[in-house]
């Protein structure tokens, strides 16, 4: 499934601050984006994809974000482009995102992608995406499956 | 064009590198300070020991503030706080308690930021230090984890953005009513990736909580950083400005004359969403707030009780105050703001974040209306996704507290 949602959600949309004070990650899946779409939480599934416009996940430094997307069973999350925190959260927790520019993509669009080559091809409209290519160190991240994992491997920075 | 001409966030990234460097560039910089909240923090402490990070890179360098909720509105935030104390005696680190302030305050106040300093803050509104000449961004819990156990932070090096502000602001026109202004020119996602530059008369006066407030809502605009430029800054002890070249590139320079500039107000639900406070005065507020990284200093209480001296606030308002720090509080306290703020009528709580968060101190109920002196009016910011945030200067804030709805400070006699 495919929820499309528009341009500037902030992470106050994503996972408003008073359910961010918790260790306990598994109690944000919940309340995964409610005051934008309640039903959310409830119809979400493993390997579902967001589609955003511009600038999504503004506002807060919250890694909580994040974190409540992919524990809610996102697999990616497609945007226009995303505010510059939560996109290095994103890849630091191991959630994939893909920056695609300008699309048109619909609600409930049958969507393919593959996150090494950044190909996003929305195959209701029959329409192809290439996503901007994330930084070396980043993709070293993502591939570690976030950065705990690659300095617990690294102890340090590698810039190659 | 002069190849080696630099901004000021490419003059201190070089400074902390070793090597020149240009917009695109990534670096790995060391850091002269980090600091993260009771919202960041718990999270980055896991990442940290997950990482198997043993001790802080400098334990003079890293800094833990309770503020987002204090005191604890519940045990689980109480154990949370209970959390990074332990990590703070453990790792022999500052932390600030309940009560002490905003960690952006206080991180100011105590000198844990300095001019060209690079410093990293597991909070969005960390540029806030571009009021002191210093290049700081926000980050999450994890690279904040990362910053504390190595002292180092990836980082691509941004393009700057220059805006240019000529004139001088009126009088009853704050810095708040001009970055609300700026802001909404620029938009919430006009500076993404980007550093900003402030420059010109009207920042020239400003005294440094002024540009702390321009700072702030930097991240209101999606800014890696905004730095103010340091002519005119004043700071009690001895320090080097960095100012950018005079042919430094920018992406883009916007210049505004801002000496007819009115009060404003962003509407809800987006810090971007400004105008003229002439088009909105009279809406009806239930409740009143001044405070924030942004508004919660000693001159934004001054601003307020010069509005409200002798007064009364209307029925039926209420009006929450939250000093941003504990020296905050006491100045108000000893010069005779704290009375002149109580006795018309406005409550006073615990130096922190208090409700700007949304988890407790202050939660507006359904369909009741909140002038504000915070950065962010978002859906839900403030607890409940069912009632409306209007953000504005304390002036007008004070104003509007008075009156009962939205109001023009210049009105009030």
């Amino acid at each position: 499934m495919v929820y499309v949602y528009g341009n500037n959600i902030d992470t106050d949309r994503i996972i408003p601050g008073k359910y961010t004070k918790t260790l306990d990650l598994s109690t944000l899946a919940a309340h995964v984006l409610e005051d934008l779409d309640p039903s959310f939480s409830k119809n979400v599934q493993q390997g579902d994809i967001i589609v955003a416009g511009e600038n999504f996940g503004c506002g807060s430094s919250r890694e909580q974000a994040p974190i409540a997307i992919k524990q809610s069973g996102i697999a990616v999350v497609i945007a226009e482009d995303f505010a510059r925190i939560f996109f290095r959260n994103a890849i630091n927790i191991g959630l994939p995102v893909l920056e695609i520019g300008k699309h048109d993509i619909q609600i409930g669009a049958e969507i393919k992608y593959d996150l090494k080559t950044g190909e996003v091809h929305d195959l209701t409209a029959d329409k192809k995406y290439t996503a901007v290519k994330l930084p070396d160190i980043m993709i070293d991240i993502l591939n570690e499956g976030g950065l705990v994992s690659y300095l617990k491997k690294n102890k340090t920075y590698k810039l190659n | 064009m002069n190849k080696g001409a630099k901004t000021i966030s490419e003059k201190i990234i070089a400074a902390h590198v070793g090597h020149d460097v240009i917009p695109g560039d990534l670096v790995i910089s060391r850091v002269d300070g980090v600091m993260a909240t009771d919202t960041t923090a718990p999270l980055a402490l896991k990442a940290f020991e997950a990482m198997d990070g043993k001790q802080v890179f400098d334990k003079d360098k890293v800094v833990l503030v309770l503020d987002h909720a204090v005191p604890p509105p519940n045990e689980r935030i109480a154990n949370l706080h209970k959390l990074m104390r332990e990590f703070a005696k453990a790792q022999e680190i500052k932390l600030f308690e309940i009560g002490e302030g905003i960690c952006h305050q206080v991180i100011t106040e105590h000198r844990y930021v300095r001019p060209g300093d690079i410093f990293i803050g597991a909070d969005s509104h960390t540029p806030t230090y571009g009021a002191l000449n210093a290049f700081a961004c926000g980050v999450g819990s994890t690279d904040l984890a990362a910053t504390m156990m190595t002292g180092q932070i990836w980082l691509k090096v941004p393009e700057s953005i220059k805006i240019v502000c000529n004139g001088k602001l009126q009088a009853g026109v704050s810095a708040k009513d001009l970055i609300l202004f700026l802001v909404g020119k620029i938009t919430i996602s006009g500076a993404t990736y980007q550093a900003i530059e402030f420059e010109g008369e009207a920042f020239e006066n400003m005294t440094l909580a002024s540009r702390m407030t321009i700072a702030n809502m930097v991240a209101e605009m999606g800014g890696k950083t905004g730095i103010v430029n340091p002519r005119g800054l004043q700071l009690d002890y001895e320090w080097e400005p960095i100012y950018p070249d005079a042919d430094a590139v920018y992406k883009q320079i916007f210049e505004f004359d801002v000496s007819d500039l009115q009060p404003q107000v962003a509407a809800p639900e987006s810090p971007d969403n400004v105008d003229n406070i002439s088009k909105v005065a009279g809406t009806k507020i239930d409740y009143a707030f001044i405070g924030t990284c942004c508004n919660g200093r000693l001159e934004d209480l001054h601003a307020a009780a010069d509005i409200l001296k002798g007064k009364k606030i209307k029925d039926g308002v209420r009006f929450m105050i939250a000093p941003a720090s504990k020296g905050t509080l006491l100045d108000a306290m000893n010069d005779g703001t704290l009375q002149t703020l109580i006795e018309a009528g406005a409550s006073i709580i615990t130096p922190g974040c208090g409700p700007c968060v949304g988890t407790h101190q202050g939660v507006p109920g359904n369909d009741e209306i909140v002038i504000s002196a915070a950065n962010r009016n978002f859906r839900g910011r403030m607890g409940n996704p069912n009632s409306n945030i209007y953000l504005a200067a304390p002036a007008t804030v004070a104003a509007s507290a008075l009156t009962g709805e939205i109001t023009n400070p210049k009105n009030i006699a």
